[in-house]
Parts: structure tokens; sequence; C-alpha cells
């Protein structure tokens, strides 16, 4: 599916990438992960044809800085910061829909899911919305089309808990028929999201390793807190991964999405003093769209 | 096809909403409605009076903003949308380098160009309303060159975007452009022939490689057919030319100049790394 040779780049006498040479299958779901400057962005630019490199990269045997926009057809972006672009959102929509040949109202419906109403900001510009907006609108254009590649640069990292819970079902309905690139700083991020990690160091591949595939994106927790006493900074952490509080605010009970689980623990660790009691188990229950297949 | 005219679209809506754009707009329609406010209609200069006399004053002012106007404004956004990461995301989409290329350069065109022409347009329909005789012939030469003017400057701005890499460096790259064309337009020249080192057809020849002189001479030639202001420069330039020669070379000339810095432009930035 995606092929690099032997690919390096340089900018002025600094070798950021060093002969990277991976293949990557459809299906699979690749965190490439590693230090800033390790080559990652670099790497990705090569991908999607933006910058000139030696060696070689193709996808599906086309290179796409000679294929450009038969290759970028198949394959969704969503980059780390979005783009400044002062133009409305529904402009933005309907340029990316109109250059990929998909539907602005299935861009429109996949946001409603992650919980943007594209009506409401549609004659806003771009830049002003909030972070989590604008990350919202971008994965929504990305899903939106029929892509076999997803490029994501930190995608989840400006989403709130329910959001996100959302964007990994979204990822679980697309992955056999994608193969996924998920850039991160850290693994502990994306972890739970891929079955392949590629770190990159000083440009060059340092661990190429296939990961156990057991966490199901759409998978959900059943989680219960009990703490010993009620803290108000611990309560709104919570509440914000939609948890609810028992009456004395003693007990808290709610859901946590499978490849979330980690970050929710990141989050917990820093409340640990507080906490007596503690279970994650997984779900009975399966999402309706896991259900209905 | 499609993908230029959506660039084109992309980049005019973008445009609209910037900053520069507001002030260029303020500028030029700013410039006609004072020219109408102090009375210039009434003024008389070289014979000039009337709407020739605003539309002589409104080139002669247009021609010391507009290139340095549009060489600043075309290479801060491109250069600054290319920093911020625009072009990361936008060139991430299925749209071909040509379409995006031209696409930027058409859009951006019809912005720089329809302020200054409606602002002309409307100094015209507001004479036409007073019952003040409009000089069509003028008018229409004029927004000839005013928008070869644009399309040429517009051609260098997207060379220099191409060539440099930071908004920083583009900027100054274009303020280099536009002083050494101002430098060019007297001061160098005079030096030269002072020190009487080359002929003066040479001199001539430098001076009408410079599309600032090149413009500035078009604009005299309309109410000065002889060139008398220019003094024994106006020898060489009607003889090799001609009076009406002139008027076209002074709409070809840049044309083709904006035209081949653009093209290099593009191949530059086709070559390159693209964010």
């Amino acid at each position: 599916m995606i092929h690099f040779q032997n690919v390096s780049k340089t900018f002025k006498r600094n070798r950021v990438l060093d002969g990277i040479s991976l293949d990557i299958g459809l299906g699979e779901r690749v965190a490439l992960i590693g230090s800033n400057g390790a080559g990652k962005t670099t790497l990705i630019r090569c991908l999607l044809g933006e910058y000139t490199h030696e060696g070689e990269v193709a996808i599906e045997g086309r290179t796409p800085r000679t294929h450009r926009t038969e290759v970028l057809a198949k394959v969704g972006f969503v980059p780390q910061l979005p783009p400044p672009l002062k133009m409305p959102v529904g402009q933005l929509i309907g340029f990316a829909a109109a250059l990929c040949g998909s539907d602005p109202q299935r861009i429109a419906a996949l946001a409603l899911r992650l919980g943007l109403d594209v009506e409401r900001v549609r004659s806003q510009p771009f830049v002003k919305l909030s972070g989590g907006q604008k990350q919202k609108i971008l994965i929504a254009i990305a899903l939106g089309r029929e892509a076999k590649v997803l490029v994501m640069d930190e995608p989840a990292a400006n989403l709130d808990p329910e959001a996100r819970k959302i964007f990994f079902e979204l990822l679980a309905e697309r992955q056999h028929e994608s193969t996924m690139i998920i850039s991160s700083h850290r693994l502990n991020e994306v972890a739970t999201l891929v079955n392949r990690v590629v770190e990159l160091d000083m440009g060059k591949v340092v661990l190429d390793d296939r990961v156990a595939d057991d966490v199901s994106l759409s998978g959900v927790l059943d989680c219960r807190i009990r703490v010993k006493r009620s803290e108000p900074a611990f309560a709104k952490a919570l509440a914000a991964w939609d948890f609810r509080a028992s009456a004395d605010g003693l007990e808290w009970t709610g859901e946590v999405a499978g490849p979330d689980r980690l970050r929710f623990l990141g989050m917990t660790s820093r409340y640990v003093a507080l906490i007596a009691d503690l279970s994650l188990a997984e779900a009975e229950k399966v999402s309706l769209r896991e259900a209905a297949t | 096809m499609k993908e230029l005219w959506l660039t084109a679209k992309l980049d005019i809506v973008e445009s609209l909403r910037a900053r520069w754009f507001a002030i260029y707009c303020l500028i030029f329609g700013g410039l006609v409605a004072l020219l109408f406010v102090f009375g210039l209609t009434e003024s008389r200069v070289l014979g000039f009076i009337g709407l020739s006399r605003l539309l002589v004053t409104f080139i002669q002012l247009t021609m010391a903003i507009l290139p340095i106007f549009v060489l600043i404004t075309t290479v801060r956004s491109v250069a600054g949308d290319r920093e911020a990461g625009v072009f990361e995301y936008l060139l991430s989409l299925p749209v071909g380098l040509a379409a995006w290329f031209w696409g930027k350069i058409v859009g951006r065109y019809l912005v720089i160009f329809l302020p200054v022409f409606a602002a002309m347009a409307g100094a015209v329909g507001w004479a036409l309303v007073r019952g003040i005789e409009v000089p069509w012939g003028m008018f229409g030469y004029y927004t000839l060159l005013l928008a070869t003017m644009g399309w040429c400057f517009l051609g260098i701005g997207m060379l220099v975007s191409a060539l440099a890499r930071s908004t920083d460096v583009a900027q100054g790259l274009a303020f280099m452009v536009w002083l050494t064309l101002l430098l060019f337009l007297d001061l160098i020249l005079l030096g030269v022939m002072i020190q009487g080192q080359v002929a003066p057809e040479v001199a001539v020849g430098i001076a009408l490689a410079n599309p600032l002189q090149v413009f500035r001479t078009a604009a005299l030639a309309l109410f000065d057919p002889q060139l008398i202001v220019l003094g024994p420069s106006a020898f060489v330039i009607l003889d090799t030319f001609g009076a009406t020669g002139y008027k076209l070379f002074a709409l070809l000339y840049p044309t083709a100049l904006g035209a081949a810095a653009a093209g290099a432009g593009y191949l530059v930035f086709r070559r390159g790394d693209l964010p």
C-alpha cells in the first residue's frame, strides 16, 4: 500500500531523514512516534508529495509528487496545527469537497457526530473557531471521503473525551479498508489506536514493532471511582469525561473509550491520593454500529 | 480547470477577509474621493482640466503606490501562508500544482486590479452624473495600463515568493526589487550618463527595461505625445517605437515580463519543497 525506499531528506546540510525504508500494508494502523526533530513531519510531508527527497515514496505504486491528484485523492490528512484560514467554515468544506469529490453533507454529518453543528459555524471564519472545533472540521473533511490512507498528526490532541470516543468509533469503521498513520510525540497518546509502532530518531527508524491488537477501537470500559473526600478539581476533571457523581459526591461512574484508557488513567494519576478505589471493566454492550455489522 | 477556479475563488475569499485588502481599497477609493473633494477637476495643468486632470493625477499616484503595495502584500501573504501551515494543509488536498499556482495568481490578480479599476470607474461614473466630459480614450488606455502594471508586479511578487522561504526574506527581497527599479528611474542612469560611459541609446534601453519607467513614460505620452518633458531621450524612444508603437510596447513588454516572472516562479515552486 505505502512504500518508502531509502528515503532521505536534507535541509541545508542537516539530514532530517536518513535512508528510511518501510512498507505499510492495507489495514495497518501505524503509530509514528519520536521526539521533536526526529523526522515525523518531514516523512509525512514526503508521503504527501510536499517535499522533494532522495529515494522513493509510493502509494499503491504511484509517487505522490508526480501523480499528485490521483494519489492525494486517496489520502485524508489531519495536521497537528490547523491552518489559519480566514475563509468561512462552509467555504472550506465546499472547497475540500469539490476537490476530493466528496459530499459536503457527509462532512457536516461527521462533524455533527463529533459534536460540532456545522450549520452554527458555517459563516464563521475557520481561524476564529476553538482548537477543538477546528480539529473536528479537519477530521470530518479527512474522514468524509473515500480515503484509503489516513495520515493524522496528533489528531485527538484538542478533542474533549466525548469527541475522542466518537473519533475512535469513526476510525474503527474505517480500519479494514484504510491504512492509518498516526503521528505523536508520545506513544501513550496513540498506543491503543495502533497495531504497529514505528519510532524515528535523528531521521532513522529505530523501532518497528507490531503490537497486540487487543483493544477494539470502538470498545468502551465501564469505570467506577470511589474517592476519600470530595475535591472540586477532581470533580471538574471527571465531569469533563462525562462522569456522574453519587449524591454524596464520593462515588463516580462513567464510560471510557477503550483507546482512551491510558489518557484517562494519566488524568486520574494526578489525583491518586484521593482515590480509594478504581475499577475499569470492559462494558457488556457494544456500540450500535458494531452490533449492526 | 475546475481546480484552478476553485483555487482562485479560495484566494479571493481569503484576500477579501484580509486586513491588507481593506487598506488597499481604502487607499485607492479614498484617493479618488480626495481628488474630487479638493476640486482637482476644476484645476488646470498643462491644459488639462476636468476628468482628464483627475485621471492623470490618479495614474501618477497609482504608479507610485501600486507596485510596492502589490509586491509586499503578495509576498507577505504567499510566504506567510507557507510559514503558517496553510500550504501544508491545502496542498495535501488533490489539487494539481499548476492549478494551485496559477489559480492563486488569477484570484490575486482580480483582487488587486478590481479595486483600482473600480476607483477609476467610480470617478468616471461621478463625472457622468455631474455632466463632466469623460475622455474615454484616456480612460480605456489607463485601464489597460493599470491592468498591465498589476499583472507585471504580481508576476514578480510570485517569483519572489517562490524564491524566498520565509516572510522576512520575501519582504526584504520584494523591497529590494522595488528600490532597484526606483533607483534606475533617474538616479543611477543619470550618474551613468554623466560619467559618459555608455551611449545614450544604451541608457535609454536600460531605462525602458524597467517597467516602472515604461509605465511612467506611457502615462506621460498620453498628455504629452512628443514626450517633451523627457528631453533628448524622447528622440530615441519615438524614433525606435513611434508614438503608437510605444503605447503598445508599454502594454506588451510589462505583460510579457510579468508572465515570464510568474512562469519562472511556477518552475521554482514546482521543483522545490512546497510548504
